[in-house]
């Protein structure tokens, strides 16, 4: 069991719910983006979705292209985050799951990403543009390496697929709330707790949802369904409103950690 | 060396190793719909007639093989006959696919089309089709592309299309095709994307081809009439490679006839200031396809270079990077100055002005027709007229 998925099993036995921020890799620095991450706080997070920049994310709104695109053209390097994510060890407290384009993945070589990655201490991956019917070569590698694969379930996924998905998702699946791109909205669609009951139906070990979560009722609602809340946008959005006024390291990492624990607030109110 | 080819896609849309479906899981429903759509209306005798009626009387089908004596002279070799693909309504060889997915549209019961564009070309031929058949029309188009090419965007807005200029990335015809994907992504059950080459998630690459092969079965026809029999080499430009997918697959089994994909060296092939993906690509994933693409170590796409906005593009449709691969297509590059040079060569000698992607082809034609024989028929896919471009050319070599 690596750590991702002793988390989500210890979850399991308490009945807990839990975040899962989203941090761009890179944005503005990896110092930085390894200071945010040893800040976040571990009771209310099960595991941070780590967002590797890439140059042309079709999945993703103004806000994480936003980022994506200052982390790159600060000179992002993959090798770079995996010496820093070597470097920072065990001061980083929750689990990592690397959100990574195919692209990038497929450059490095299936097998060699996913052992470095593992190497550095990442639990996960998941590939928000590889679809199950093309991602033999990264779950045999990935469990090779024991890392986890994560896959999405879209409210557009047919029946059929579902089964796949769930099967092929441990610990937990990633359940879109809505078809479109990543961004905040201001509601959570009506339909979302049948998705929610369609996947555990098709097998999910655990469902957390993702797109459109801002605020701390939304995270409440969410975890009244589903075993977690992702967040993306709305942290993003901060990182690029401090990152535009030229702030970095300590002081950019404890307005994110604030934000998280906001949010985090959901989870018990 | 020539490898045994698959002439159509097989499982998943591979051909070889390259193509499939390397979408966000929000598309896969649209997608396999698509799939099943196509290849009922592929089955049905009425879709086909309507289409071929379409490609008849609205487009202008058959355009005619022109043999270009005076360039032919010029070069003092074999005898270039052009594809005359800069006749059809729109200027280009892209209303046959753009008609071709309209129809499917409609069928479908999706009454809003959305499209990507680099040249314009693609971008008018679509706003054509959904004008013809009363179809909503969202275009996407670089910002940088908005101003090279003022004309098709307002022939766009003309028609009723509704043109977003896109100010993220490079803002070229990469840039338009993450925008329009966003677009379908939240658009799915209403919407129709029409990708406009040999590119993106299965079906497309297949799809596009087909409709486009009218190209290379009437230039085919046309040659056993005028010539008596194949010719010896065909050459079209390559950027996604729609173009030359619907010239080259009707000879492909042909293993005689030379073909030829052009792509753009842009400022030179050493450097980085090209569009040349086949000549200096290597496998990678981008927009939905396996393909070879050009992108750095880490799997960043790597800017791209051309003087033409339809050629400006960092990867190239699936079956090409097979076709090329397998040995089956040779391709090579031509500079953006050989370009401007070919586009008024051709002006000058045969009064047509071609496209400056098309321009492209011409030029890599200019270089080999005199090594070839006398007898020797050299047919080039003359992919679209240049008035589009004479503001822009005119631009970088004076003379407006």
């Amino acid at each position: 069991m690596n750590p991702l998925q002793a988390e989500f099993a210890r979850r399991r036995d308490r009945g807990e719910r839990a975040l899962l921020p989203f941090i761009t890799a890179g944005d503005p620095d990896c110092d930085t983006t390894i200071e945010i991450l040893t800040r976040i706080p571990p009771d209310s997070c099960a595991c941070v979705e780590l967002g590797i920049p890439f140059s042309d994310p079709i999945a993703d709104g103004p806000v994480i292209q936003a980022s994506f695109a200052r982390a790159l053209d600060s000179g992002f390097r993959v090798a770079n985050l995996l010496d820093a994510l070597r470097a920072a060890g065990r001061s980083i407290r929750v689990p990592l799951v690397a959100m990574v384009s195919y692209s990038i993945i497929h450059r490095r070589g299936v097998s060699p990403f996913v052992e470095q990655f593992a190497a550095a201490g990442v639990s996960g991956v998941l590939a928000p543009d590889l679809v199950i019917e093309e991602a033999d070569d990264l779950r045999t590698a990935a469990s090779n390496s024991g890392l986890s694969t994560i896959f999405i379930a879209a409210p557009t996924t047919e029946p059929d697929r579902l089964q796949r998905i769930a099967a092929a998702s441990d610990p937990f699946v990633y359940l879109q709330s809505v078809a479109g791109i990543t961004g905040e909205r201001t509601g959570l669609p009506p339909e979302l707790p049948a998705g929610v009951q369609r996947l555990r139906s098709a097998g999910a070990r655990a469902v957390c949802i993702g797109f459109g979560i801002s605020r701390p009722e939304h995270v409440r609602d969410v975890c009244r369904m589903a075993d977690g809340a992702i967040v993306g946008s709305a942290l993003i959005r901060r990182l690029n409103e401090a990152a535009a006024r030229g702030e970095r390291g300590p002081s950019l990492a404890l307005q994110i950690e604030a934000a998280v624990r906001d949010l985090a607030t959901g989870l018990t109110g | 060396m020539t490898q045994p080819t698959t002439p159509s896609a097989t499982q998943r849309g591979r051909f070889g190793p390259f193509g499939g479906q390397y979408v966000p899981e929000v598309l896969m429903a649209a997608v396999r719909e698509l799939e099943r759509a196509y290849d009922a209306a592929r089955a049905d005798l009425t879709f086909q007639e309507e289409l071929d009626g379409l490609l008849r009387d609205y487009v202008g089908r058959p355009s005619p093989l022109y043999a270009a004596r005076r360039l032919s002279e010029h070069c003092g070799g074999a005898q270039i006959l052009l594809k005359r693909e800069d006749l059809n309504h729109t200027g280009a060889h892209k209303i046959n696919n753009t008609l071709g997915q309209a129809l499917l549209a409609r069928r479908m019961g999706k009454r809003r089309i959305i499209a990507e564009t680099g040249a314009g070309q693609h971008g008018v031929a679509t706003a054509t089709a959904c004008a013809a058949l009363g179809l909503e029309c969202v275009v996407y188009m670089g910002v940088e592309d908005v101003r090279r090419q003022a004309l098709n965007v307002y022939r766009m807005r003309l028609m009723g299309a509704t043109v977003i200029a896109v100010e993220s990335g490079q803002r070229t015809l990469k840039d338009a095709i993450n925008e329009a994907m966003r677009d379908w992504m939240g658009s799915v059950g209403r919407t129709h994307y029409i990708i406009g080459s040999v590119m993106g998630p299965h079906p497309f690459p297949t799809m596009v081809r087909d409709f486009q092969s009218v190209i290379g079965r009437e230039t085919r026809e046309q040659c056993r009439e005028r010539i008596g029999r194949l010719p010896e080499v065909v050459t079209a430009c390559v950027g996604g490679g729609s173009n030359a997918a619907g010239i080259f697959f009707p000879f492909i089994d042909d293993t005689g006839v030379r073909l030829i994909g052009v792509e753009a060296a842009g400022e030179g092939l050493i450097g980085v200031r090209h569009a040349a993906t086949i000549s200096r690509g290597r496998p990678g994933v981008l927009h939905g396809m396996m393909t070879i693409v050009l992108q750095d170590d880490d799997g960043q796409t790597a800017p791209v270079h051309s003087v033409s906005a339809g050629l400006d593009y960092p990867g190239v449709g699936p079956e090409h990077a097979w076709w090329h691969t397998s040995g089956r297509v040779e391709y090579v590059a031509a500079t953006d100055d050989e370009a401007l040079a070919a586009f008024e060569l051709l002006s000058r000698m045969e009064g047509i002005i071609p496209a400056l992607e098309t321009a492209h082809a011409i030029a890599h034609a200019v270089k080999i027709a005199g090594h070839l024989p006398r007898s020797a028929a050299l047919v080039v896919n003359l992919s679209g007229r240049g008035d589009k471009d004479c503001v822009e050319v005119a631009r970088l070599r004076g003379g407006a």
